[in-house]
């Protein structure tokens, strides 16, 4: 393939990346920045999303769009409902503390990896797209013609994975809408920013902890739903996301969210630019690398504040 | 019931010892199938330990490996066993995983006091198990395709009587592949060993049917996400030769065909990359009129042999190649006669060697060494085999199907000298 067309197939491929990771790290750093809990279970809430999306699009019939639509919403609902009933059995009693907090996420990490082995099975089971058309990409050059167009071998992206990138982006300037300009926004950063004082001026912050921690699950499993008709669902899919998320949070700021945002942008598309051009594997060992680089230089991350 | 010395007696150890006397002996009265085995020596079971890959990425193979497997054992105690004992399975998940199934074979080896241990089908655990069965003088009897049993690299306690290896494989389809589709092959495969034995052994015969291996793409086993690797295929491709392993096959597939769209050149592939998957899933019919090696043709052919009817049966496997309970429950069928026929040779190098019990392990490896020819049999429905006993490996026939409207339709079969190669080791030499 030319230069040119390839680079673009790369970007493509890396902006879905990018869009998914967005989500799932969003997720992360939410939990993060307002509860200061490191959620080691978050891959598998991404998971739960996507198993949740095969269980309901395989239960209702008709077009794949019904039980994609009817996915999109039950699949975050009952992962939210679910990781603020951990959270509050869990998380709660131990009382946030930073190190029991990680061994509980990893001990919930594999109760819940395991329950769904032990019911969803060990098989990637597929989920149909609601739409999914070959759109071809046509690329230009100038050649002793003139200016003229064509349609490389192989450049194309398709219909659903043009949507993924679009829901992402609309589900992430929601999000940024509710926290800076609404209530439960205030009362999220209030209690991101103090949680003494805020519970001083009558916050319940036990109760946003534990919708928060169900609001970081459920921006996981959306992401989930929404690459589940790309890639299958399968009960160790949430090992990578898991990774890329911690990768994208460090290098983001902890807790601050438009470092979030852009640090998915970066890895994903050199993640997607990388292992096209050269070899996934080099594009994680890249990834991990800078992750190395921020923490010995800048252990704030891009846009995170230090440590007050 | 064979028991160890030992050297305390304590209370919690006789405690254990009469409970499990009192399981043994309310499982025994519980199985009304065993009166009717024969007085043997020992009415013993022999025990069976079965690697399966229950977890991880081989779990879809591990599944039919299962239900053949246990179908095979069934088969065998309703024919009387094996030398009048029955045939206990001991079935231990591995997880696919070469460190796991190093154990597992110790755990057959010295907990269970397992006779064999057999079933590996993925070649990284099978390097990983293989040296260690060797140090247990454990016979490791495994159904994996992997060229690691015949390149000499295992030792004389590992044996693969019961399906072919890649290289076999490989080196039959190169005519077809180079005569009928093109000679610009460009190869995806999945980066470990099996598809090394794919990339090594492909390129090599392709160049000896004067073709070329224009671009070699390794994929990892585990990857989700495929579209990123296909900008390497060359425009000058012939015929894309494709070989995955996974759980994420399906979508393997899928965004090959969307990555070409209408201008796809010449596809081969090995079914590896459709085992388990339902050729008929949405995002596949660009796959009509494309080709595939079988190791056992899925749909029933219209010649369809007495023995291949009544091994579907057994392992309940409709016409097209699924569960009879599930149409959606697609099964491995290339792989897993491979469990159905190792099973049988073990039965019948068992009663050759009158097996008795661990002490006569080397004799049934040398009963197996011994086998050569093997006929097209309800043993064997498969087709017929040829064992070369130096080199631990059998050699049989392969299929190339072409998918039309929606089945894989056998175009042609090869023979078994199509797939037979000079010999690269002796195990016999080597001492037990």
């Amino acid at each position: 393939m030319d230069f040119g067309p390839h680079l673009l197939l790369a970007s493509l491929e890396g902006a879905v990346t990018a869009a998914i990771l967005a989500l799932t790290a969003m997720g992360l750093s939410i939990v993060f920045g307002v509860m200061r809990v490191v959620n080691v279970a978050h891959g598998e809430f991404y998971m739960l999303g996507a198993v949740i999306a095969w269980w309901v699009t395989s239960l209702i019939g008709g077009h794949p769009a019904i039980g994609f639509v009817l996915a999109l919403g039950i699949a975050p609902l009952l992962v939210g409902f679910l990781a603020a009933a951990a959270d509050k059995v869990i998380l709660q009693k131990i009382n946030y503390d930073p190190d029991r907090t990680i061994v509980a996420t990893i001990g919930l990490l594999y109760i819940i990896q395991q329950t769904t082995l032990m019911t969803f099975g060990p098989d990637a089971r597929p989920v149909q797209p609601p739409f999914n058309t070959r759109i071809a990409l046509p690329w230009f050059e100038f050649g002793d013609a003139g200016f003229a167009m064509y349609w490389p071998w192989g450049l194309s992206i398709t219909s659903y994975k043009l949507f993924v990138i679009m829901a992402a982006i609309g589900i992430l300037t929601a999000l940024w809408l509710v926290i800076t300009r609404s209530k439960i926004g205030l009362i999220m950063r209030a209690t991101q920013l103090d949680s003494e004082t805020a519970l001083a001026f009558g916050v319940p912050v036990d109760r946003v902890y534990m919708w928060v921690f169900g609001l970081g699950a459920g921006l996981a499993a959306v992401g989930a739903v929404l690459v589940v008709p790309i890639q299958q669902a399968h009960y160790l899919m949430g090992h990578d996301p898991l990774l890329l998320a911690f990768i994208t949070v460090i290098i983001g700021g902890l807790g601050s969210l438009p470092g979030t945002v852009i640090a998915a942008i970066l890895i994903g598309m050199s993640d997607g630019i990388i292992s096209v051009f050269f070899s996934p594997t080099l594009a994680k060992i890249i990834a991990t690398l800078v992750v190395a680089m921020v923490l010995a230089f800048r252990p704030q991350g891009l846009l995170g504040r230090t440590a007050h | 019931m064979v028991t160890k010395p030992e050297s305390k007696f304590t209370r919690r150890g006789m405690l254990k010892t009469m409970a499990a006397g009192t399981g043994a002996i309310a499982a025994t009265s519980a199985l009304p199938g065993l009166s009717g085995f024969a007085q043997a020596q020992s009415s013993a079971p022999i025990k069976i330990g079965f690697q399966v890959h229950r977890t991880g990425i081989g779990a879809a193979y591990g599944r039919w490996y299962n239900r053949t497997t246990e179908a095979a054992v069934k088969r065998i105690n309703d024919m009387g066993g094996i030398n009048g004992r029955p045939v206990e399975l001991v079935a231990e998940d591995d997880g696919t995983d070469p460190k796991r199934g190093a154990e597992v074979v110790e755990k057959f080896a010295t907990q269970h006091e397992c006779d064999i241990a057999f079933g590996t089908l993925f070649s990284h655990v099978v390097y990983g198990s293989s040296p260690r069965a060797g140090e247990l003088k454990l016979p490791y009897f495994v159904v994996s395709e992997g060229h690691h049993v015949a390149s000499g690299k295992l030792n004389r306690y590992t044996l693969q009587p019961g399906i072919t290896d890649v290289k076999s494989q490989v080196q039959a389809m190169a005519p077809f592949v180079a005569n009928n589709l093109g000679k610009k092959v460009t190869m995806i495969f999945p980066d470990f060993a099996f598809g090394h034995d794919h990339r090594d052994f492909f390129t090599a015969a392709i160049e000896a049917q004067g073709g070329e291996v224009v671009e070699h793409i390794a994929i990892p086993p585990t990857e989700t996400s495929f579209s990123k690797y296909f900008p390497r295929i060359p425009r000058e491709t012939e015929v894309i030769y494709h070989v995955m392993v996974g759980p994420a096959v399906l979508t393997f597939v899928k965004e090959l065909g969307e990555f070409f769209g209408p201008s796809s050149p010449e596809i081969f592939g090995f079914i590896d990359s459709l085992e388990a998957v339902d050729i008929k899933s949405p995002g596949l019919e660009f796959l009509e009129g494309t080709y595939f090696w079988e190791g056992n043709p899925r749909n029933a052919q219209a010649d369809q042999t007495s023995h291949d009817k009544a091994y579907r049966a057994a392992v309940g496997v409709d016409d097209n190649g699924a569960s009879v309970e599930d149409a959606q429950d697609v099964s491995t069928y290339s792989h897993m006669f491979g469990c159905w026929e190792t099973l049988n040779i073990i039965k019948r190098g068992m009663e050759t060697a009158g097996y008795q019990g661990p002490a006569d392990r080397a004799k049934l490896i040398e009963a197996v060494e011994a086998m050569s020819d093997m006929p097209l049999s309800d043993d064997h429905p498969q087709g017929a085999k040829r064992f070369n006993g130096k080199t631990h490996q059998t050699f049989g026939h392969q299929y190339i199907s072409k998918v039309s409207d929606g089945k894989l339709v056998v175009e042609h079969t090869t023979s078994i000298e199509d797939g037979l190669y000079e010999d690269e080791v002796d195990y016999t030499t080597q001492s037990f």
